[in-house]
């Protein structure tokens, strides 16, 4: 197996501190950037690095930055989204908790490639150990220079903070985190504007998630190229990392290539199912991503391939499920999930989420009719495409595909109900 | 400037402009909740979504600008199924209390239900049970459960009325509108949340239980509560079964004048009509004997009002007549009030500056310290400063130098207090003319029942000097009179005077005669009204924009 890049510090002895960081040759991509290249130079590299948003929607890093305008009247501000609450997702808070210099460093060359002198990493309220961990490294890194002002004495400034979130899911949604920053309550806003014009305090605004800002100097310290050639082949994009859970042998986080098979993941690096049982259903890319069956698990783990057989490669979360899984539980937990989480603001998400979750729970205590699950897939068309922000999209991925592809399950569990 | 075509028809716009307001344009009207053309767009309640060609999903049209050549369809079968699917969702939860919704008739759920969907509720479930009969201070109810959560009130009181006093609290189906903690709602544009409300959330307790929509007519009038001259509808019904003590106008709404209160009317104008039906109304002429008033005719009491005027300026000249109009009188009976007394009995003491008249607050939103419709009115048509003023009148009744008082409409005792109120108990004649029994009245001799300002046709004058109408929609309570055609019928007693029939053509003569006003008519007022050319100086004393 290949060494080990973004896990390279995970389950070392005081991997969070300075020293072990750098040790492992932490802050010397930083010092390149700074000192030796330019900050075209640095978008450049990681562009052709193939780095996509590691959060969930796999937009193109890059690219991201490019939008931000060279010059501004406002101040620009990099976001660090460390609100981690796709259900089946664990891996920025290895990151934080294990690697959090990773973070500062990879922060510290963003803001310095695009222009920004003020960053915020905005974490899950529930991660107190990430937040405790993230705010050691920054403290360290401002005693040694690395933020504050004039950087290394190359005159560039940086300030990084950390914001506890509240815990809400929709906080994860990046114009909802900039409303949750600027405390107001976490809700969507209109787009256009997009935060890399409008964003945090009306400032054009980075937003990246941790996973993404931690590879950053891979990235740099190896070149675009090279992270690029990490990924599958013929896909590309590096490693990222993988949070497996549910009924394998060995649930964890695993860094693998992009594009890798989900079916190596679950039955080589997971180990294969809990008490070698079948296979039933998987997700593989957080909850919001639309369930595969066995036969759908050959499928190289990267956002096209899986985009085309209808799922999405989302967070890199996968949650295994094995033959005696109750389907109709499952669902029942993920729709009042996004029932709960909903943030209300617009219509069908508001309220056909709500209805899902209640005829869910209905089939469930055994009242449900086989029409009700029409009713669901109707529902769920109705939300599809007509909400304000992803939230509404994530809560149908489950509802459609569970009930359209395990049609026979449900309709056997209402019948014997 | 974009030319976007919309249902196959085109129009050209401002660059910026929305899908919503171009459509508008072309008088194609997209069903929506959320968006108000006076507050910051949200895109929440996603019932403005339209077609665009080319976009690869349906477009809210509120929050999405026209481009050059960019074609929308606003009623295919994609749009209607989405918009049935919108108001599906936004009344599974809702109580369905139309019977006993105040907004009933009103309401956008029930307008955009019958029109874009008529399909029965598939929803088995339990309601989200919420917060009903809320408080949310003096003036406003709050029923969750009929709330679609469009924030309009939300924006409303943060971006016009100027605090940020409600928010959303909870979230997704459990979202409920409510006053943040340790907050007050306590803005004089209250009455506007309930007209904002698209649905029956947000009631007006003055208009709670008391009449159902469609009983109501509705007529353009003047809100008269100051001399901003906020644009407005009266509502009011026909169906009075309980006689004179019956409610008529049922509540004052804002309409729309750009230049004026855009789409606005503050909680001090809105509630002041209480006056109209009160139990206080005066509905007969009637005269003093002793300590009590006698009813009477019309005729009796102009007859008696004329003969004591006649003999008073026979016996002490007109000097021993003062006048106190209000200018709560629309412009038409002050002309006529000038004419009476000003040109037929050449009576020099007139002057409706009660010292303290325009004293109120003024809330620098739309709200004028001068709580009178008609101030400038009642100063272009030089209605002081022609002889004493009311203080000096007041002394000169006192000094028994001025013998009698005609009040037309004004309570000088309540600005002034005792000293009104020893001139008016002095003086050897007091006529009070006025709509209201009041501390001035009670002190008259003969009392002279006026129309109030839904009750007669007329035009008033507001602060910047624009003349807009005010309409007539009901007979005067019992047999009280527009206040232009008593001045006309006692003129006609008192000497040579025009026979107007009608405030129009009272009016006709005002365009006539007094500068600022010539070439002005009725139909050139029109709804929006009409801004006069004012002379140079400072017209008014208290002048200001």
């Amino acid at each position: 197996m290949a060494e080990p890049i973004l896990s390279r510090n995970f389950g070392k002895k005081d991997s969070h501190t300075l020293q072990v960081y750098v040790e492992g040759g932490g802050y010397e991509a930083m010092k390149k950037a700074l000192k030796e290249m330019k900050p075209e130079q640095i978008i450049q590299e990681v562009d052709k690095s193939g780095l996509k948003g590691r959060g969930g929607a796999g937009f193109p890093v890059g690219k991201k930055w490019s939008f931000i305008p060279k010059e501004s009247p406002k101040p620009k501000y990099l976001v660090i989204n460390a609100d981690e609450g796709e259900p089946g997702t664990f891996k920025d808070r290895q990151i934080m908790e294990q690697d959090p210099h990773a973070v500062v460093e990879g922060a510290i060359i963003t803001c310095f490639a695009v222009g920004i002198h003020w960053a915020g990493i905005y974490v899950r309220g529930e991660y107190v150990k990430s937040i405790e961990r993230l705010e050691g490294a920054i403290e360290e890194a401002y005693a040694k220079g690395y933020l504050g002002k004039n950087i290394l004495e190359t005159g560039f400034d940086l300030d990084i903070v950390v914001h506890r979130g509240a815990g809400a899911y929709i906080c994860g949604e990046e114009t909802a985190l900039l409303e949750s920053f600027e405390g107001k309550k976490g809700q969507p806003r209109k787009k256009p504007p997009f935060p890399a014009i409008v964003g945090l305090f009306q400032g054009p605004t980075v937003i990246n998630n941790i996973e993404s800002t931690a590879s950053i100097p891979h990235i740099i310290k190896n070149g675009g190229e090279w992270w690029n050639n990490l990924g599958a082949p013929g896909i590309g994009g590096g490693v990222r990392l993988f949070s497996v859970s549910g009924h394998v042998k060995k649930p964890g986080v695993y860094e693998l290539p992009m594009g890798i098979p989900l079916r190596e993941i679950i039955y080589t690096h997971a180990g294969g199912i809990r008490g070698d049982k079948k296979l039933k259903a998987v997700i593989p890319g957080g909850s919001s991503a639309p369930v595969l069956k066995p036969e759908e698990i050959d499928v190289p783990m990267e956002f096209v391939s899986l985009a085309k057989i209808g799922s999405m490669a989302g967070s890199g979360a996968v949650i295994v499920m094995d033959e005696d899984t109750n389907l109709v539980q499952v669902l029942r937990v993920l729709l009042n999930f996004y029932a709960h989480e909903s943030c209300g603001k617009c219509t069908p998400c508001r309220e056909g989420t709500g209805w899902m979750a209640k005829i869910i729970e209905r089939i469930e205590k055994g009242e449900g009719q086989s029409e009700d699950l029409d009713t669901i897939v109707s529902i769920a068309n109705g939300i599809r495409t007509r909400t304000l922000c992803p939230l509404g999209d994530a809560a149908i991925g489950p509802a459609i595909s569970f009930v359209t592809k395990f049609r026979q399950e449900f309709e056997d569990y209402i019948k014997r109900h | 400037m974009p030319t976007v075509t919309i249902d196959e028809r085109q129009v050209t716009v401002d660059p910026g402009t929305s899908i919503l307001e171009a459509a508008k344009k072309l008088g194609i009207f997209i069903p929506h909740y959320c968006y108000h053309p006076r507050l910051t767009i949200v895109d929440a309640c996603r019932m403005c979504l339209v077609e665009v060609k080319g976009a690869p999903k349906l477009v809210t049209s509120c929050s999405n600008a026209v481009a050059d050549n960019m074609v929308v369809f606003t009623d295919t079968p994609k749009v209607e199924e989405a918009r049935q699917s919108v108001l599906e969702f936004l009344l599974i939860n809702h109580p369905l209390d139309c019977p006993i919704c105040d907004k009933s008739g009103e309401c956008l759920l029930q307008n955009y239900y019958f029109c874009h969907s008529r399909k029965p509720s598939r929803f088995k479930e339990n309601k989200v049970k919420k917060h009903k009969v809320v408080d949310l201070g003096p003036k406003i109810v709050l029923d969750s459960e009929r709330c679609i959560v469009c924030t309009r009130c939300v924006r409303f009181c943060k971006e016009v009325a100027g605090e940020e006093i409600l928010g959303i609290f909870n979230r997704a189906d459990h979202s409920e509108i409510g006053v943040f903690p340790g907050k007050k709602l306590e803005n004089n544009y209250q009455g506007n949340l309930a007209d904002v409300c698209p649905v029956g959330a947000l009631t007006a307790r003055d208009f709670r239980f008391k009449c159902r929509s469609w009983f109501l007519c509705q007529i353009d009038t003047i809100c008269p509560g100051c001399s901003n001259g906020c644009n407005a509808v009266v509502h009011f019904t026909l169906r009075n079964f309980n006689g004179l003590k019956g409610q008529r106008v049922f509540r004052l709404t804002p309409r729309e004048n750009n230049d004026v209160n855009k789409v606005w009317l503050c909680d001090v104008g809105r509630w002041g009509y209480a006056f109209v039906d009160s139990i206080d109304r005066l509905t007969m002429p009637a005269m003093r004997k002793g300590e009590d008033f006698v009813k009477t005719d019309w005729n009796t009491a102009l007859k008696e009002t004329a003969n004591r005027l006649k003999t008073l300026v026979e016996r002490y000249g007109a000097n021993a007549i003062g006048v106190i109009p209000s200018p709560h009188l629309t412009n038409e009976d002050l002309y006529a009030l000038k004419c009476l007394f000003g040109c037929l009995l050449k009576i020099a003491n007139i002057d409706f500056k009660v010292p303290g008249f325009d004293k109120g607050e003024d809330d620098k939103i739309l709200l004028k310290a001068d709580r009178h419709p008609n101030t400038k009115g009642a100063e272009l048509l030089g209605l002081s400063g022609t002889g004493l003023s009311v203080e000096a009148m007041m002394d000169k009744v006192k000094a028994g130098e001025i013998k009698a008082l005609y009040l037309a409409g004004s309570d000088p005792v309540k600005y002034m207090g005792e000293k009104a109120e020893e001139a008016l108990s002095r003086a050897e004649l007091v006529i009070f003319q006025g709509t209201n029994f009041n501390a001035s009245c009670k002190l008259a001799h003969i009392v002279l029942p006026g129309a109030t300002f839904v009750e007669k046709e007329g035009t008033f004058t507001n602060y910047q000097g624009r003349v807009q109408k005010v309409n007539k929609a009901l007979e005067p309570l019992g047999e009280a009179m527009a206040d232009w055609e008593i001045f006309t019928r006692l003129g006609q007693m008192l000497g040579v005077f025009p026979s107007y029939r009608s405030a129009e053509e009272v009016f006709m003569d005002i365009a006539r005669e007094v500068a600022p006003f010539a070439g002005i008519t009725y139909k050139k007022i029109g709804s929006q009204g009409i801004k006069l050319t004012l002379p140079e100086g400072p017209v008014l004393s208290e002048a200001k924009e």
